[in-house]
Formats: structure tokens, C-alpha cells, sequence
């Protein structure tokens, strides 16, 4: 734009035909390319055709999985509707709502873990004060191969550092989450972090672009080369030159960040921000075309009116920076000092770079030159999507149908379970989350290391429990039912720290989409948990996916992570997973009866963490799962809760009863006996991971009440012992077979990963 | 009597002291922002906890030249109560208001845990309501909480009663284990020469309700508000 305002050239200039190579390395296949021509009219500019190559980009444009995402209601109902915020709202009653969303940093962890992982926290965050919600927790749930590798130490390490170095800045604490290491992780780790903020139901923030003739503005950081093309890098397989993509990886600032959630939740309250949204992914060029698409305006911006941190930047670059912590903001107009005073404040930028129109066209200018020229809706909403042949893997008979029957019972049983301890998928995570800021804000109540993280909403009575779950090999053998386990067991948790569940997040990681087997598992995976999200009433209400974690030497497991919202309305009524005292009852609620034949047999084992660890086999069928049994179970463990019966609950999960008993015991610094009666061998008494069961401690005197509890629910309550000595001892159909010393359990379950981390 | 507590860019328990003080405390309470040079109207100042300017160069080093800090400095002066908890601790050891320096744990990670610290000094406005020898269960959440003094200095500590708190194990036993982050002679918290200036690395503002596993840092706190009035 000139001097007086007027526009510089109207028309971008005469374009040339784009050689198929630069396209096709910017990740457009011929097909799309023509499309763009389309819609245009002519052949794009450099600048345009970055811009289509990136918002089409499965990354952005979701082109391969937009199709399957459509079996999420709430999705469904979004883009047939208003439009997709940048994170989904629950309301959880008293005027209050929770912002919540998740999301993968995998690709760049894979490169470069510290600063990958650092602005994975810092993407998350924005997603949720954008919508003028203060984020009040992070969870992570990441994915690493065998720590025997250097390799695998290496991400481990430098991911939980960048977590570390960017969620402890900003002042939001990291509360929970999980780990999982695996084989088929190696070299493709996972990192998916995940955020949920607090907002005023009438002061939600839109990312709307309204009002035509309304200041655009360019809040918080300068511009800078970093992180071009890194949504386009996410949508390509790792391979061997994965190092060369490097400079894609972008560099976090935590301090700038932590300055622009106060100077933006500051901002907001003046009412004058009309619209706002994150530069994540595709920097300027979404945030303008997805605020000017979902308000059905245009928008004009001059490149060079955005702060530079290099003055040479061309509009491209400047376009396709993914440069951190900024955000643009649609400032009523004549508010325009109003607004940046308060970023000034705060140390930050923030400068007009353009203004609304009414045209439905994002116009790009460098000064007087018109270099853009796009209608908004073709590059936010039109993305072109696939319907992707899918086939069923050849591995999944040979998995499922493998023969366990030569399966035989250990020797040692002690010796199993202190392994199964130390598997670093089960053993304490204590080594990550001591690293982790858990408790600024101070309002959580439930540390990490039980079976969810509790936070309390200051002011009120209520707290928040929050949950991340999935076991990938269960998905891998059978993926519509390792993603309803996955469901299932989210809502478990919550029910084990007494939160009725609310809603579902989800980070739905795998393969490359493009072979049908990988596409298969995708579908499957998605159709188990759009179903089993319905049924637990905790529907999906935000979310993403990441394709194409495979390495030439590996494909990840079909890894669809499950965070969960639940809702605590007393927080006084909150319960954790450890055993409290001496000579309480210790109990199991489970849905399954005793005539249920899936309730124990060898080929309950199947998928289970002992037959990795003890045998080094993945295979056989995940445990049998019955929604409505589950359900009870958590109706049971709820009012339980509510009535101050139990002193402990805890899910049975990786690793099985023996091992939620150990875990009881070490956190509780307090002994057991167990006398277990099983209609199988004890190896699968002992360490199947049979779905639908909570350990339960409670003072005798409350039993019986639990007892009429597990009958109006059609639950099996049965009394495994009592808590009491300084020893795990266990009975199987009154054969001793466990017997260790709290001492040993404990420095198997808490060495294991500092041990593996000083090699 | 007011307290104030100072928002550098990058302070994130500002909120946390300030709601302890509000809702806990019951006592009035004021944010008060790095660039202010007008103090006069507090009783005690709040240094929290955080990452002022991003921890960058150093912990503290660059918010030590914030236009509130000379004021800081003529109120403490003055004899007004300067309590600096974590990173606050740190900008008083770089401003030259507390003897000694945070260095980086020696496990050269950010620890983040509840544990015990064993008060030393019982007489002084922030700890005059514990007993000598008292253990309180207070986290830390700190990647530079390493103090480090000369060793003349030390022994200065030592015997003018300036040590305030000590990393103890649950018992009170001052022990090598107990010490989380290579802190010398396990010292969690030390006093200028007037007594009016505290630091410490444990968080006694996240330890003020049962529900947040320990009301223990409520002690600390309270003893100020008794000292005042």
C-alpha cells in the first residue's frame, strides 16, 4: 500500500507456467497443481503456490484423513456448521468452560527433540489462549524406542528437556501424561502434548476476521527464517536426509511466550479484539486465510509492514515463516493504540499489517507490489481430500492367531514382576516429572504418578481430571478394539480419581496414509474410538492427526492417543491410587462375571507387557472389551467415590493385577497380602491385563455398603486381602508364588529409568 | 499492612503469592509491576518465583536492573521486609541485597518435588513462629538452586544465625541424600546482615492448603504478618 492508502497494483502480474519439479518439491502432486490453476485463473506466484503447497498439505488441509475425521460427531457437526475453533470448549457448569486441545510435535522431535518437543508446549499453549482461555495444565504422551539405544537415550532425554525449558517458563504446569517405549518407536519417537485452559463462557475468543475496514495486527514475536515448510515436512515419511531438514525445525522462546498469554489474555479483556488466532503451522498464511474464510471476508496485508528479524526476506519466506509466539489480532477499528499499548507493555511487537475486506480474497503486498491474490475459503476450507484405499495388513492373522498354548508358567514369579516393574513402559515416571513444574499455578491437587491428574478451578468447588491413554500394541493387533481399550481405559482412570468424563482430545498418529494397509489401520482405529467416545459420553471435541511416522526401518504401531477431560464436582470427593494404611480391605470392582470365559485363560495375555517383556512377543488378540461392563465398573468406582468409601482405586492396565497391587504397595510405603482363587495358571491371574478391573482399599467397616454398590451396578466385587508388613505377598489358588519386599519392588519400579539414563 | 508483590516479564508465581497472601493470609495485597519506583506504601515485598527475563545470561541477572529494583533497595534499607522465594532468592543474591549465588543443581536438571527443610533460625521475622530444629515439608521447582558462598562467608552465616532453612531429610537429619541440588552445607534459605531480607528456594506459597499436600509454608508466611503487626 502506498503512503495515502491507496493499493498499489490491482492485478498480480503476469504469471508463468510452474515447472512440475518446484511444485512436486513443494509437495503439490500434478493433480493439485492444476486445481490451483483452477481456481485461480492463471498460474500462481511463487508466494501463491507456497501457500497452496502448504495449507494442502495433510498437516493443514487434513486431505487424506478429513474423510474418516467425519465419524467424530462434533466434527461432523463443525464442519458442516460454524466452522473449527482452534480448540474445543466443554462447558463445565458455574460459567466456566475448558479450552482443550491436543497435538503432535513428532517430525521435528525426530530432528531436532529439544527445540521439536519445546515448541510442541508452545503451539499447544497458543491453541488455547487464543481463545482467551489462561491454560491452566500440559500433559504429554510421548513414544520412544528401546533405551538400550544411544540413540533413543538421546530423544528421551533432549524431548523431556524441551518440555521441561519451555512448560516451566511459561508458568503452566506439566501435571501428567505418559510414556511408552517400544521397538517399532526407534528413531520415530512421538510427542504429543496436550493443553486445557480456563475461560469465562461469555469471553470465549473467535478467530473470526469480522468487521471489513478492521485493523489487522501482527502481535509478539519478529518474523525470522525458521521453520519454513515445516508443515510440509510433517507430511512426508523420515528418512535417511531427515537431518537436512533441520533449518525446517522451528526455535521456541518460552520467555516471549509466557509475555504473550498475559499481554493476549490483557488485551482481550478490552473487549477492542474483535478476532484472534495462533501462528502455528503455515504462520501468516493460515491464521490470514482461516480468520478471513470462517468470517466470510477478504484481507489485505503488506509483508513489508511485518516485523523482520532479516530485512531480505522475501514474501514467500515471510509467508511461510513458522517463526514462534505470534498471533494475529482483528483490533476494532480506532482501538488500535488501545490494543498494542498493552503488547508494548509487555515487551512485544505489535503492528498493522493490513486491514478486513469484503471480497473474500487474501490479498499479499510487498510494498506496492501485488504478490498474492487468493480467495481465502480455496486455501482454508477447500483443501482437496482423498478417499484412500485401505486393506487389511497380512500380519494381523499371523498375530492374532498365534498359538500361546506353548506358553508355559515361569519358574519365578518374584522375578517377573520385578521385571515387569522395571519395563520402563510400567516403571515410575518420576525421572520425567521431577523435571516438570507440576505445581505452579498451584491448583493441583492430584500430583503426577496416579492414575489421572486432578486440578481444582480456584474459586469454586470443582476440579478438573485429566488423562492421556494408548497402548499402541494393543493397535497393533487389533486396532478398532485397542482404540475403544484406549477410550475405555481413559475413562477408568477418571473414574479412579472420582471425575465423571466430559470430553475427548485425540492425537491419531501413524504411517504413511498413502499404503492402504497403514490407511486401514486409520480407519479402524477411528471408526473403535468415535464409537466407544459416544458411549462413555466423552465425545471427541478437538484433535489431530500426524500420518507418516515411519522410517525406512519401521512403521510406528497405529498409536490414536486418547486425552480425556472428567469433571470432579466436590474436589474434596477426589481419590488416588495408592494404599493408605495398615490393615485396610483390598478389593477388585470388575465388570466381568465369573462365568465370563474371557475373564482369565492363557490367551488373556494377548498383547500384554508380560509377553514382551518375559517372551519378547507381540502378538495374540488385546483383552476382550464389553463396553457396558466397563461402564458399570466406572458408575461402581463414581459413587464409591462419592461416598467416601474408598481409601484407594487404581486400574488394572500394563502389566496386570499383580502389578497395580505393586504399585498400591510402593506408592503407599505399605505391604499386602493377597490370596487370588483363578480358574487358569497364575502367570495370567497374575499379569493378564483383562479390561474392565479397579483395585480398591477401604476400611472394612465400609464394605459392605461397597457391596450393595458392585449389586445395584451388576458388579463383581471380590476381596483379595489386606494392606498391612513390609511385603507384596500373593496366593494363587493358595500356592504362594509372590513374595518381595516392598524395598525391592520399589527400587525396581523407581531405578529403572534413572539406571537406564546413566548409561 | 500491605504486601506487594513484583511482576518482573517472566515472574509466573506472582499469582501463586498472591493468592496465598489474599486467601490465605486474609491480608490486603497489591501486583506491582517492574517498573514501578514508588514502594512506600508496603510492609513487606514478595519477590516470586518464576523466570524473570526468561532466565536468559543468567537466573536473575538481567531483572536486577529493572527500574523497581532501587527501590527494593532503599526499602530494604529501610528496614522493610524483602522476602525473595526461588527466582526471587536469585535477583536478591544478583542485586548484592543476599550474600552468595544460585549456581545450576549439580544433577543439572530442573527438580521439581516436595521435601523437608530443617529451620535454623527461629528468632527471625520469617521464621520466629517455627521451633529450631522444626521440619516443614515444602517443594521445591528450581534448575538453579545450588548456593554457593565463600567460605569466609559461610562462616559468617553460621555464626551471626543467618541460615534460615537447611535440606533435611524427614527426620531432620541434615544428610548428603537430602540435599537435591549440591547446595552448600545444605542451605535452603539465608538472611542478610539486618535480618530483613530473606531468600529461599523452597516455595512456601505452594504450601498453604492441605488440599495441595501441606500447609507447612503457612508458618513462614504468617510469621511475617505477626512481626509487622
Amino acid at each position: 500500500m502506498s503512503a495515502n492508502g491507496e493499493l498499489g497494483s490491482r492485478t498480480v502480474r503476469e504469471t508463468i507456467p510452474i515447472p512440475p519439479e518446484v511444485y512436486r518439491e513443494m509437495g503439490l502432486n500434478d493433480e493439485e497443481y492444476r486445481r490451483v490453476v483452477a481456481v485461480l485463473g492463471r498460474h500462481p506466484t511463487y508466494t501463491e503456490l507456497g501457500m497452496y503447497a502448504v495449507m494442502w498439505s495433510e498437516h493443514c488441509g487434513y486431505k487424506f484423513s478429513r474423510p474418516i475425521l467425519k465419524l467424530f460427531r462434533k466434527y461432523r457437526e463443525a464442519i458442516e456448521g460454524s466452522g473449527l475453533e482452534n480448540a474445543g470448549l466443554i462447558d463445565i457448569g458455574g460459567g466456566f468452560g475448558i479450552a482443550m486441545k491436543m497435538e503432535s510435535h513428532n517430525h521435528p522431535s525426530a530432528v531436532e527433540p529439544f527445540q521439536g518437543a519445546a515448541t510442541g508446549v508452545g503451539g499447544i499453549l497458543r491453541d488455547i489462549f487464543t481463545m482467551g482461555a489462561r491454560p491452566i495444565a500440559c500433559l504429554n504422551s510421548l513414544r520412544f524406542g528401546n533405551l538400550d539405544d544411544p540413540r533413543n537415550r538421546y530423544l528421551f532425554e533432549h524431548v523431556v528437556g524441551g518440555i521441561a525449558f519451555y512448560g516451566n517458563c511459561v508458568g503452566v504446569p506439566t501435571v501428567g501424561g505418559e510414556v511408552y517405549f517400544d521397538d517399532c518407536y526407534s528413531g520415530n519417537p512421538l510427542v504429543n502434548v496436550l493443553s486445557v485452559g480456563l475461560v469465562r463462557l461469555d469471553e470465549v475468543a473467535f478467530a473470526r476476521a469480522c468487521g471489513p475496514g478492521n485493523p489487522v495486527m501482527l502481535v509478539g514475536s519478529r518474523t525470522g527464517r525458521d521453520g519454513i515448510h515445516g508443515a510440509t515436512f510433517a507430511s512426508v515419511e523420515l528418512g535417511p536426509d531427515s537431518e537436512s531438514r533441520r533449518p525446517n525445525v522451528q526455535i521456541g522462546d518460552p520467555f516471549t511466550e509466557k509475555c504473550l498469554i498475559e499481554a493476549t489474555l490483557e488485551a482481550l479483556k478490552t473487549g477492542y479484539i474483535v478476532g484472534i488466532q495462533d501462528m502455528g503451522a503455515a504462520g501468516i498464511t493460515c491464521s490470514t486465510c482461516e480468520t478471513a474464510a470462517k468470517a466470510g471476508t477478504g484481507m489485505r496485508i503488506d509483508v513489508r509492514k511485518v516485523p523482520l528479524r532479516e530485512k531480505s526476506m522475501t514474501p514467500y519466506e515471510i509467508m511461510l515463516s513458522e517463526s514462534q509466539e505470534r498471533m494475529l489480532a482483528i483490533v476494532q477499528k480506532g482501538h488500535e493504540n488501545d490494543v498494542a499499548r498493552i503488547f508494548t507493555k509487555w515487551g512485544l511487537n505489535a503492528s498493522i499489517i493490513g486491514e478486513v475486506t469484503d471480497d473474500g480474497l487474501v490479498h499479499v503486498y510487498d510494498g506496492d507490489e501485488l504478490v498474492a491474490q487468493v480467495p481465502a475459503k480455496s486455501l482454508a476450507e477447500e483443501a482437496p481430500t482423498y478417499e484412500l484405499d485401505t486393506e487389511e495388513p497380512d500380519y494381523l492373522r499371523r498375530v492374532q492367531d498365534y498359538d500361546l498354548s506353548h506358553i508355559h508358567e515361569p519358574d519365578d514369579y518374584n522375578e517377573v514382576l520385578l521385571k515387569l516393574l522395571g519395563s520402563p513402559t510400567i516403571a515410575s515416571k518420576e525421572w520425567v516429572y521431577e523435571q516438570y513444574d507440576h505445581m505452579v499455578q498451584t491448583n493441583t491437587v492430584v500430583l503426577p504418578g496416579s492414575d489421572a491428574a486432578v486440578v481444582r478451578i480456584r474459586g469454586t468447588k470443582k476440579a478438573i481430571a485429566i488423562t492421556t491413554d494408548c497402548n499402541g500394541r494393543y493397535c497393533y493387533l487389533d486396532p478398532y478394539l485397542g482404540a475403544q481399550i484406549a477410550v475405555a481405559e481413559a475413562a477408568r482412570n477418571l473414574a479412579c480419581c472420582g471425575a465423571k468424563p466430559m470430553a475427548v482430545t485425540d492425537c491419531l498418529n501413524f504411517g504413511n496414509p498413502e499404503k492402504p494397509e497403514v490407511f486401514w489401520q486409520f480407519r479402524k482405529c477411528v471408526e473403535g474410538m468415535a464409537e466407544a467416545c459416544e458411549f462413555f459420553e466423552a465425545p471427541v471435541v478437538s484433535g489431530n492427526v500426524s500420518f507418516y511416522n515411519e522410517t525406512p526401518d519401521a512403521v510406528i504401531y497405529p498409536t490414536p492417543v486418547v486425552g480425556m477431560l472428567g469433571l470432579i464436582e466436590d474436589v474434596e470427593k477426589r481419590c488416588t491410587s495408592e494404599f493408605k494404611r495398615e490393615g485396610e480391605i483390598i478389593a477388585l470392582i470388575c465388570g466381568w462375571s465369573t462365568n465370563d470365559e474371557s475373564r482369565c485363560d492363557l490367551n488373556s495375555l494377548g498383547g500384554s507387557e508380560y509377553l514382551k517383556i518375559v517372551h519378547g512377543l507381540a502378538v495374540g488378540k488385546p483383552p476382550a472389551l464389553l463396553m457396558e461392563k466397563e461402564k458399570r465398573v466406572h458408575r461402581a468406582v463414581l459413587k464409591a467415590i462419592d461416598e467416601l468409601l474408598l481409601s484407594s482405586a487404581h486400574d488394572c492396565s500394563e502389566g496386570g493385577l499383580a502389578t497395580a497391587l505393586a504399585e498400591g504397595c510402593i506408592m503407599g510405603d505399605v505391604g499386602a497380602k493377597i490370596s487370588l482363587i483363578a480358574n487358569c495358571g497364575p502367570a495370567a491371574a497374575l499379569f493378564a491385563e483383562t479390561q474392565s478391573r479397579v483395585v480398591v482399599s477401604l476400611p472394612i467397616e465400609k464394605l459392605s455398603r461397597l457391596r450393595e454398590i458392585a449389586e445395584e451396578e451388576q458388579v463383581q466385587i471380590t476381596v483379595l486381602g489386606k494392606t498391612g508388613g513390609d511385603k507384596l505377598e500373593i496366593k494363587v489358588n493358595d500356592e504362594p508364588v509372590i513374595s518381595v519386599k516392598i524395598k525391592d519392588l520399589s527400587e525396581a519400579w523407581r531405578g529403572s529409568i534413572p539406571s537406564a539414563m546413566e548409561k | 499492612m500491605k504486601f506487594g508483590v513484583i511482576q518482573f516479564p517472566g515472574s509466573n508465581c506472582d499469582q501463586d503469592a498472591y493468592f496465598a497472601v489474599r486467601d490465605i493470609l486474609q491480608q490486603p495485597v497489591d501486583y506491582v509491576w517492574h517498573q514501578e519506583s514508588n514502594l512506600s506504601k508496603y510492609d513487606c515485598l514478595i519477590l516470586p518465583g518464576g523466570f524473570s527475563y526468561g532466565d536468559y545470561l543468567r537466573t536473575g541477572a538481567i531483572a536486577r536492573f529493572s527500574p523497581v529494583m532501587s527501590a527494593v533497595q532503599e526499602f530494604a534499607d529501610r528496614g522493610g521486609l524483602v522476602i525473595g522465594i526461588c527466582n526471587g532468592f536469585q535477583i536478591l543474591c544478583e542485586a548484592h541485597l543476599l550474600p552468595g549465588a544460585l549456581l545450576p543443581n549439580n544433577t543439572l536438571r530442573f527438580r521439581c518435588k516436595y521435601l523437608h527443610v530443617r529451620v535454623e533460625n527461629d528468632s527471625s521475622s520469617f521464621t520466629h513462629l517455627c521451633h529450631r530444629g522444626q521440619v516443614l515439608r515444602i517443594p521445591i521447582a528450581h534448575h538453579s538452586g545450588c548456593y554457593y558462598c565463600e567460605p569466609d562467608v559461610l562462616k559468617e552465616l553460621e555464626n551471626k544465625d543467618r541460615i534460615l532453612l537447611r535440606y533435611c531429610d524427614r527426620d531432620g537429619n541434615v544428610t548428603e541424600e537430602s540435599n537435591p541440588n549440591g547446595s552448600i552445607s545444605n542451605i535452603a534459605g539465608v538472611l542478610n546482615e539486618h535480618g530483613n531480607v530473606a531468600g529461599m528456594m523452597p516455595h512456601p506459597e505452594r504450601a498453604v492448603e492441605s488440599l495441595l499436600g501441606s500447609e507447612d509454608g503457612v508458618i513462614i508466611l504468617r510469621s511475617i504478618v505477626e512481626r509487622i503487626s
